[in-house]
């Protein structure tokens, strides 16, 4: 039984897999374009910045030269392009080191905080969707709904200054700053990442649940559900086996669109709490005008974007028998 | 005329006219709120910094010793008003192009999809950086990079409602009678796509105050002397450790607003769900 | 306690409306009792009612139910669930929509009977093998595992009886069951049913609003309308002796008369010719080889069953879709096949009206915009003379003239189709074309969209293309007819032609499908002849695309050449290898 189904699985499912994933680099290509043009917007260039007005215009254009900014836009584009590719995007003037240093420093702890958020928040997410799914209309739903329906709308600056207040003036519990020592053990890791993770949380659990409900109440309409009651079979169990299979696609699109959040989204976060990840060194890079440092931070938020995104189409096509085998 | 506001507001449900409330509150601080300020927001008046609630200056003093009370309410002139205009841009402009879309031949479709699905590649808030990056922040930049982020969300949303519009029989009757694009954009698909682009705008509007102000927040949006609401935050950041209301009060008004919206547009889109669903 | 079930004074109400009131019938065990009656009678309700179960916004407020000796109303939610699926079963309208789309057709058909603990998986395995082998379903041990997207809507529809009947229950509801399907699929169904009802010995519940379908289904009917029973009685003394008015209408609209005045003898040149029609969808041909004219003040009738192309046809004369190959004429002048090369005076002449008159009309208009929008764009009509024209056209189609201030949203069905109609009307065509229009309207409504369109055709020399998927329909209003099967022209004729015993086998099919309005009807039709063997088809020949399913193919003809057309002593053209079609003529 096993044997034709699986080969039926690779023979519908891999093409359409395949699409999505040209399809992604088609897309990151564009971004690559619209992220590199939006950076040749900027007047001056990086040997005017770096010598400052009163270089002479020979020193000028023997640096532009040592860079390659005398070249033309496209050949610029191409060698920036073949960098990113090959993991050398570029020197970051600022930092006076390679911009793959700098992001290597922060990358881990980003991945980090992003990964532990996502640990706590999908859970609850989709326990309080299902939760209000099932008691649509009724008073905990109505309750999660004007609960949730808020969180989304919260500044993180007010959810992280309520959490600093808290915890860490109010209660002393928590270190209103999240910087680890190297020998950190695991548990000093999380207490310094406790509030981060709980300022992150609040807002992309709100996010997720809300399209979770959404998408179970979108099936609870589906006359199939209607007719599993009329056999008899229980609603938390209808919920369960019959409406979640149907409404994984697009919990998992709605869980893509929050964890991306989870890396760029973080920028407020990593701010307050003195967080060295690579949101906050992207502040740096725009406050100093660190183009090759921005523009791989931007290359690296995107991607990540377009991952979760290619994964989440990749999870709905195994998930849709529709798809799966015709 | 005030009979059917008195009907509209009391079918909504109670968080809907809480929200209504907020918005309406918020609505009439931006425009007359410098006006009710009791201090020039400028000036140095409290004795002391980060002064509590006191009968003079009532949500305390900031980090120079400024009345919050004043400086919020010059504040929210920014962050609502830059934030309107951004939202009404970003719509208006995606509601054109998408109209455009639906009814231009396949190749100019294709083309303004693809190149709109590219830049909703980019999270917003990465999107917004590089422009400040490069254009800098005075208000009118601002303005304009918000709704260039907020653009191409708002573009989704309305092509595929134009879409859609467009496959439906009193399109296709249109068409048939010979009807030209521009009628058949304007008068057959756009007064259907008012309502649900209107919760849009809204939402938007939500999104754009929570990003200005968090552009603000990081030093990066709106530039002294000017101020928003989320300036004032990051002004007063070192007072985090008193508790000072300097601190908690902008952000709070700010919750305020985006939460207000939020709860009105629930209550909005959800009783044209349940008028539908009676149907 | 003689009956099996019992329902007294039962009440449903949605929110403060009564949308069930005072309901009351009795089914001795094992007979079929259908409950009759148009949209908004409460029909499928007070089905569901008899489970225990009100639709979301629904809530039942009084009455009893008992079903052998338990009393369901009073049951708990724990004890309905017991009883649903179990002991009452239900068979819902729309078997494409009521399987779970990610789950395999097995696992859904046992779950009752695993769920209520009366079978093991194996044994309820065994048992639904059984099952899907009496409702003569394909590879009745195979098909249990695929998908519901990989079935026909027949197949699910005998599947989810199956389903129903698993559990062995004593009462099966059967909610429209085969609304959904084409005639030539419904008799197999209808059969398939009756049969697997009667070996159950179950009591069963049939909701319908097509009086003949039921005349082969019901003991007793009940006739209900507008959530209240109107007459109540044994199958034949309803059928055949109605004590009440309303059930009268409900039988006059079933069959309708033929309305239509006959057309003048084609004396000039034909107002609409096509000849050799060919049209695809990208690369997906959907016509082929398209023939027909139509006269001036004419009506044609084109039938066919879904996705047989009839209303490609219509698009492709609207200019929507530009045909793949062929001409089409129009008043002795070739018609441009794409809308963007056709003149203002050719959208006129030609008017579309579409099936569903609720997505037809624009929302956001009220119904003096849709009606005056014509009147502006062709005729140049504005201000006072538009409005007294619009009033005109509103009388035309017999609805009040105050009707033109109001939003099309809150009017009636049959309102909204004759407002779509009213709107072509005021281009003032010399063809309209109409895609179902009384389709998705309750008989009696569609009975008078059918005289309205009669008349007007009187009065104002129009001409029609009429098509539709009911041959009672076409046969009403058409004076020619021809029938599309798999976007192929299968047969075509003026209307009497079609009595004739020679006809194309899937005309013959088709006319046979049709139910009669009495008892019996169904017995009588004998088990259609299986087709009989023929070798493997050719590869890439044209054949007959009915072959598959046709009773009478000639081995060594049919899956080799393709077929020619013919004339029948009737007069019709069929395309068949067999001059003489479905009867048994010299071969």
């Amino acid at each position: 039984m096993a044997g034709p189904a699986t080969r039926g699985l690779l023979a519908t499912a891999l093409p359409l897999i395949g699409k999505r994933v040209a399809s992604g680099l088609l897309t990151l290509l564009l971004v690559s374009m619209v992220v590199f043009f939006i950076a040749q917007l900027l007047p001056g260039d990086m040997a005017q910045e770096l010598l400052g007005q009163a270089a002479t215009a020979d020193a000028v254009a023997a640096l532009r030269e040592k860079f390659g900014l005398d070249r033309p836009a496209p050949e610029r584009y191409l060698r920036w392009l073949v960098g990113m590719v090959t993991g050398d995007p570029g020197y970051s003037l600022v930092a006076n080191m390679a911009v793959s240093d700098v992001i290597a420093a922060r990358l881990p702890n980003s991945l980090l905080l992003a990964a532990l958020s996502a640990l706590v928040s999908v859970p609850v997410a989709l326990t309080i969707g299902i939760l209000s799914a099932m008691h649509r209309d009724a008073r905990l739903d109505r309750g999660l709904n004007v609960a949730t329906l808020s969180m989304v709308a919260l500044p993180e600056f007010l959810v992280a200054t309520l959490a600093v207040l808290v915890f860490s003036v109010q209660l002393r519990w928590l270190p209103s700053i999240a910087l680890i020592p190297a020998d950190a053990s695991p548990w000093l890791v999380l207490r310094s990442l406790a509030m981060p993770i709980l300022t992150l949380s609040v807002i992309v659990i709100a996010q997720m649940a809300r399209m979770t409900r959404a998408a179970i109440i979108q099936q609870l309409s589906q006359p199939y559900v209607e007719m599993a009651l009329l056999k008899g079979i229980k609603p938390a169990r209808v919920v369960l086996t019959h409406v979640l299979p149907n409404a994984i696609g697009p919990i998992v699109n709605a869980m893509a669109l929050s964890l991306s959040y989870l890396l760029g989204g973080a920028i407020i976060v990593e701010t307050i709490f003195n967080y060295p990840g690579l949101a906050s060194l992207m502040v740096n890079a725009v406050t100093s005008r660190d183009m090759p440092l921005l523009q791989a931070c931007a290359m690296i938020f995107c991607t990540a974007y377009l991952l979760l995104v290619l994964i989440a189409d990749t999870v709905a096509i195994l998930a849709n028998p529709r798809l799966r085998n015709r | 005329m005030t009979n059917a506001i008195r009907s509209w507001v009391k079918a909504l449900s109670g968080s809907g006219r809480l929200g209504l409330v907020l918005v309406v509150f918020w609505l009439l601080i931006a425009s007359i709120g410098p006006f009710l300020a009791p201090y020039d927001p400028g000036a140095f008046v409290a004795h002391d910094v980060f002064a509590g609630f006191t009968g003079a200056h009532p949500l305390g003093s900031d980090y120079l010793g400024r009345d919050v009370l004043s400086r919020l309410l010059s504040g929210a002139r920014y962050s609502v008003g830059l934030a309107l205009a951004a939202a009404l841009l970003a719509s208006l402009a995606g509601i054109t192009l998408a109209l455009l879309t639906a009814v231009s031949p396949r190749w100019l479709d294709e083309g303004i999809s693809r190149f709109m699905d590219t830049l909703i590649s980019i999270p917003s808030k990465i999107f917004s950086l590089v422009l400040v990056a490069v254009v800098g922040s005075s208000l009118p930049l601002l303005l304009l990079v918000a709704s260039i982020t907020y653009m191409p969300g708002s573009f989704r949303i309305a092509r595929s409602l134009a879409v859609n519009l467009a496959q439906m029989d009193y399109v296709q009757v249109a068409r048939c009678r010979g009807e030209g694009a521009a009628y058949i954009a304007i008068r057959e698909i756009l007064p259907n796509m008012i309502h649900p682009m209107l919760a849009d705008f809204g939402l938007r509007f939500v999104f754009i105050v929570l990003l200005l102000s968090g552009l603000s927040f990081l030093g990066l949006g709106v530039q002294p002397p000017d101020a928003d609401l989320g300036s004032l935050v990051r002004e007063n950041i070192s007072g985090l450790g008193e508790a000072a209301p300097a601190i908690l009060m902008p952000a709070i008004a700010i919750a305020t607003l985006t939460v207000g919206v939020n709860l009105l547009i629930d209550a909005l889109t959800g009783r044209g769900r349940r008028m539908a669903g009676k149907e | 306690m003689n009956n099996h079930v019992e329902v007294r004074g039962l009440c449903v109400k949605a929110g403060t409306t009564t949308i069930v009131e005072d309901v009351g019938f009795s089914i001795p065990r094992g007979e079929v009792l259908a409950l009759i009656g148009e949209s908004g009678s409460g029909k499928t309700t007070i089905a569901m009612a008899l489970m225990g179960y009100a639709r979301l916004g629904c809530r039942i407020a009084g009455g009893s139910v008992r079903v052998g000796d338990t009393d369901v109303l009073s049951l708990d939610e724990d004890g309905l669930a017991a009883l649903r699926g179990d002991r009452v079963s239900y068979i819902a309208q729309s078997a494409a929509a009521s399987f779970n789309p990610s789950r395999r057709i097995m696992d859904q058909v046992v779950e009752p009977a695993v769920n209520h603990g009366r079978l093991d998986r194996k044994a309820a395995e065994a048992k639904a093998v059984t099952l899907f082998r009496s409702l003569a379903l394909p590879n009745p041990e195979s098909i249990g595992e695929r998908y519901p997207h990989q079935l026909s809507g027949g197949q699910l529809q005998r599947l989810m009886a199956a389903m129903a009947l698993i559990t062995g229950p004593e009462l099966v509801i059967l909610d429209e069951p085969t609304t959904a399907l084409d005639v030539t699929t419904q008799i197999e169904v209808l059969r398939a049913f009756k049969q697997a009802v009667r070996d159950q010995g179950a009591t069963a519940v049939y909701v319908s609003h097509d009086l003949a379908v039921v005349a082969q289904m019901a003991d007793a009917i009940v006739v209900l309308n507008k959530g209240r029973i109107r007459e109540n009685g044994a199958a034949a003394q309803v059928l055949e002796r109605p004590a009440d008015e309303y059930t009268r209408t409900l039988m006059a609209a079933a069959r309708p008369e033929r309305a239509a005045v006959d057309a003048p003898k084609a004396t000039a040149a034909p107002l609409l010719e096509i000849k050799g029609l060919n049209a695809a969808y990208g690369t997906t041909p959907i016509l082929r080889d398209i023939n027909l004219t139509i006269a001036r003040g004419a009506t044609l009738g084109v039938i066919g069953e879904s996705g047989s192309g009839k209303s490609t046809l219509a698009r492709v004369i609207a200019g929507m879709l530009p045909p793949s190959a062929g001409s089409i004429r129009f008043d002795g002048a070739g018609l441009p096949p794409s809308l963007s090369m056709r003149s203002r005076e050719q959208f006129r002449r030609i008017q579309l009206v579409f099936q569903n008159a609720d997505t037809a009309l624009n929302p956001a208009h009220c119904v003096g915009e849709i009606i005056g929008r014509p009147l502006a764009f062709y005729h140049g009509l504005k201000g006072a003379a538009a409005t007294r024209r619009v009033a005109e056209l509103l009388d035309l189609i017999k609805l009040p003239a105050s009707l033109a201030e109001r939003p099309c949203g809150g009017l009636s069905g049959g309102q909204k189709q004759r407002i779509n109609l009213a709107r072509a009307l005021a281009a003032k065509p010399d063809l309209i074309m109409c895609d179902e229009v009384t389709s998705a309207l309750d008989t009696v409504v569609g009975a008078a969209i059918l005289d309205l369109l009669a008349d007007l055709k009187r009065e104002l020399g129009l001409a029609y293309l009429f098509i539709s998927h009911d041959i009672g329909t076409v046969r009403a209003i058409a004076d020619d007819i021809m029938v599309l099967y798999a976007g192929t022209q299968v047969e075509t004729g003026r209307r009497q032609g079609y009595h004739g015993v020679a006809r194309h086998p899937y005309t013959d099919l088709l006319i046979g499908s049709v139910p009669e309005l009495r008892p019996g009807w169904l017995e009588e039709q004998g088990d259609r002849p299986a087709p009989p063997a023929i070798g493997q088809p050719k590869d890439g020949a044209d054949l007959c695309r009915f072959l598959p399913r046709c009773s009478w193919r000639v081995g060594g003809t049919c899956e080799e050449f393709t077929p020619p057309r013919h004339r029948t002593p009737g007069g019709n053209i069929i395309l068949c290898h067999r001059p003489e079609g479905a009867s048994e003529g010299a071969s």
